[in-house]
């Protein structure tokens, strides 16, 4: 089966989030940027589905010079081929953009499934895979913990509020990865070094077809600021022994906080 | 802002989703009764009984796609039935509650319109007959003021942060029935299976008691729990736990968890690290019990106390009980 994984490069969740001067962006100076944790979870499942299916995978990156070490980390880990989907129009893209040029990127690859982390870190979207869906024309499933894919079918459960749900459906389809849907391994050694070697193709608006389609000067979603959230007013600690100390915050969430 | 907002009320087994009244509230205040039109939207099968509440946040019509159909959710059957909704009231904004379903459904159907969506939406300002969005960005460390420039937008928002604002009583609002026929739905539910343990949902919760590797092992849950009980309250935890297979990943809280906004968020033994951070810190109070003074929980924390979870935990279940029952 062929399997198409798409991981996005995001700032280290360490981050110490600065915004810009123009407060449009955050500020990306010395800024470390990993594969979106939820994305791990989809290169894995790639990876086991081809044990058990055989067939091919591809890494999907859609981003600037940032994306080059995500890709080689995902082929590290033992992804066939990776794409670099990058543009001088595609920044600053709203998850719609997103998904139109990961959708044009993939379309034509005979791909049975597309793998896809549920959010992007970050951005926290939750958007991308859907929309992606939709303009393959496929169905979805997102928020996965578990797949089996079977003859032309997949059968996935989904984490939602308070319950699970086991969504069933054809392929090709788009399935977005949840914490839980496997353990991620680490790159081997071995890995690493044949990764060194391989190829990361490129593809820009022209080749995708998207020459002055896409952009954001096209894109209907735009941040017209970015602010700190306001400080936290400083707490307090209440001192005493315990049961004081539990008396007086009794005390204070009922008449100060009025939430108990 | 003209034609009005659609919003999409999510029902499951026949319970309407109380962040979806939050949403519709939200509508309703955004777009004044006799001004602009809100609708509601709600699917399902044998659920025209459900009108009633939702006339309550007072629509100015409720479409109802009741059908055997839509008796389990599928993403594609539902986006066709949102679908018809707006091509009948061609509405400026949709709206649904940012929930698994409230997601799946308007990323979906906003690619069908080729329209664009915000997700997990935490304010709207009205401006100059547009709604502005305000979202959390990076897990809550900044925020982003977005616009939409297209005549159609999707919103979801987030449970807990927008007011829901019931009538007592009034008139039940109109409701038409929408007749869809999904005919291309290769994807659907076949069966759910409620989560275990979990007695209130976390990210609609509005008090939380999470607990972190202070607890000392997943034997000391109970102590946790009857926290809850007194509180009323949806048990969380930190990802050292959960990573620990002391507890589902369902209860995480963070970056790799759930975003919460709760009331009230006790977190019980948790150092308080960027990541979870990320996930709670849009709590409207924040109570911290930790032994370590000096744990980074305490600078953002509303009131902390430096003790040992397992004897104070106990203590304050016990207060609050007694506040109860007074
Ligand atoms: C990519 C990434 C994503 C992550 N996502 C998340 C996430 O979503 N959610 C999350 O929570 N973390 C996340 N983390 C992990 C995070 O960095 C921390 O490791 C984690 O939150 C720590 O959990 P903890 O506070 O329970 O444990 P610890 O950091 O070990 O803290 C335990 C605390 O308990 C206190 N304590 C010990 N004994 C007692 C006692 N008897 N009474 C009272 N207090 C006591 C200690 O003083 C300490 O402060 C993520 C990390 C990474 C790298
Ligand atoms: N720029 C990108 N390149 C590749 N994949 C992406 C990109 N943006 C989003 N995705 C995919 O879509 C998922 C959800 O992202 P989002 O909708 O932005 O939260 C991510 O986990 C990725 O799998």
């Amino acid at each position: 089966m062929k399997i198409a994984v798409c991981i996005k490069a995001v700032p280290d969740t360490e981050t110490k989030i600065q915004l810009a001067a123009d407060r449009q962006n955050i500020d990306f100076t010395g800024v470390r940027f990993i594969t979106s944790p939820y994305d791990e979870f989809a290169i894995e499942e790639a990876l086991k589905l081809k044990e058990k299916h055989g067939g091919e995978t591809t890494a999907f990156c859609l981003g600037g010079p940032e994306a080059t070490d995500v890709l080689r980390d995902a082929l590290a880990r033992g992804l066939d081929s990776a794409v670099h989907v990058c543009d001088a129009s595609f920044v600053q893209l709203d998850p719609l953009s997103t998904a139109k040029v990961l959708a044009a990127a993939i379309a034509d690859g005979g791909f049975d499934i597309v793998l896809c982390g549920h959010q992007g870190s970050g951005t926290d979207n939750s958007l991308v895979p859907s929309m992606l869906a939709e303009l393959l024309d496929w169905p979805q499933a997102n928020i996965v913990v578990k797949l089996e894919v079977e003859g032309g079918s997949f059968k996935a459960e989904r984490e939602i509020e308070g319950a699970h749900e086991i969504v069933q459906g054809s392929l090709p389809a788009v399935i977005s990865a949840q914490k839980g849907l496997n353990e991620p391994r680490y790159p081997s050694i071995k890995g690493v070094m044949a990764a060194r070697r391989k190829e990361i193709a490129q593809k820009d608006a022209a080749a995708l077809g998207l020459a002055g389609k896409v952009g954001s000067a096209q894109a209907t979603m735009k941040i017209k600021e970015m602010t700190m959230p306001a400080d936290r007013p400083q707490g307090r600690i209440i001192d005493g022994d315990v049961d004081t100390a539990v008396k007086a915050l009794v005390q204070l969430l009922r008449s100060e906080a009025q939430v108990v | 802002m003209s034609n009005g907002i659609l919003v999409f009320v999510e029902q499951r087994n026949g319970q309407v989703r109380k962040s979806s009244l939050e949403a519709l509230s939200e509508a309703r205040r955004q777009a004044p009764m006799g001004k602009e039109l809100v609708i509601a939207v709600i699917a399902g099968e044998n659920i025209k009984s459900l009108a009633a509440r939702v006339s309550k946040v007072k629509p100015d019509r409720i479409l109802v796609a009741d059908n055997a159909g839509f008796g389990k959710y599928s993403t594609e059957a539902y986006a066709a039935v949102l679908s018809a909704a707006i091509k009948k009231e061609n509405p400026r904004y949709v709206f649904a509650a940012n929930t698994a379903m409230g997601k799946d459904l308007l990323a979906r159907t906003a690619a069908k319109f080729d329209a664009p969506c915000a997700s997990d939406v935490l304010e709207l300002r009205p401006d100059n007959g547009n709604l502005l969005a305000v979202r959390a960005l990076y897990s809550g460390k900044c925020r982003g003021v977005f616009e939409f420039t297209s005549p159609l937008a999707f919103m979801t928002l987030r449970p807990n942060v927008f007011a829901l604002s019931e009538a007592e009583n009034g008139q039940q609002s109109p409701i038409e029935d929408l007749s869809v026929t999904a005919d291309k739905v290769r994807a659907a539910v076949a069966e759910t299976h409620a989560a275990e343990g979990q007695k209130v949902e976390l990210s609609e919760a509005s008090v939380i008691v999470a607990g972190g590797r202070g607890i000392k092992g997943p034997e000391n849950w109970p102590v946790l729990q009857n926290l809850c009980d007194v509180l009323g309250a949806a048990l969380g935890a930190s990802r050292a736990v959960v990573d620990s297979g002391w507890i589902d990943h369902g209860h995480q809280v963070g970056q790799t968890g759930k975003t919460v906004s709760p009331q009230l968020y006790i977190a019980c033994g948790i150092s308080g690290a960027i990541q979870h951070l990320a996930g709670m810190s849009s709590s409207k109070v924040i109570v911290a019990i930790n032994k370590d003074a000096e744990a980074p929980i305490f600078k953002h924390a509303t009131y902390g106390i430096v003790g040992d979870v397992l004897e104070v935990v106990p203590r304050l279940t016990e207060e609050l009980r007694k506040l109860n029952s007074n």
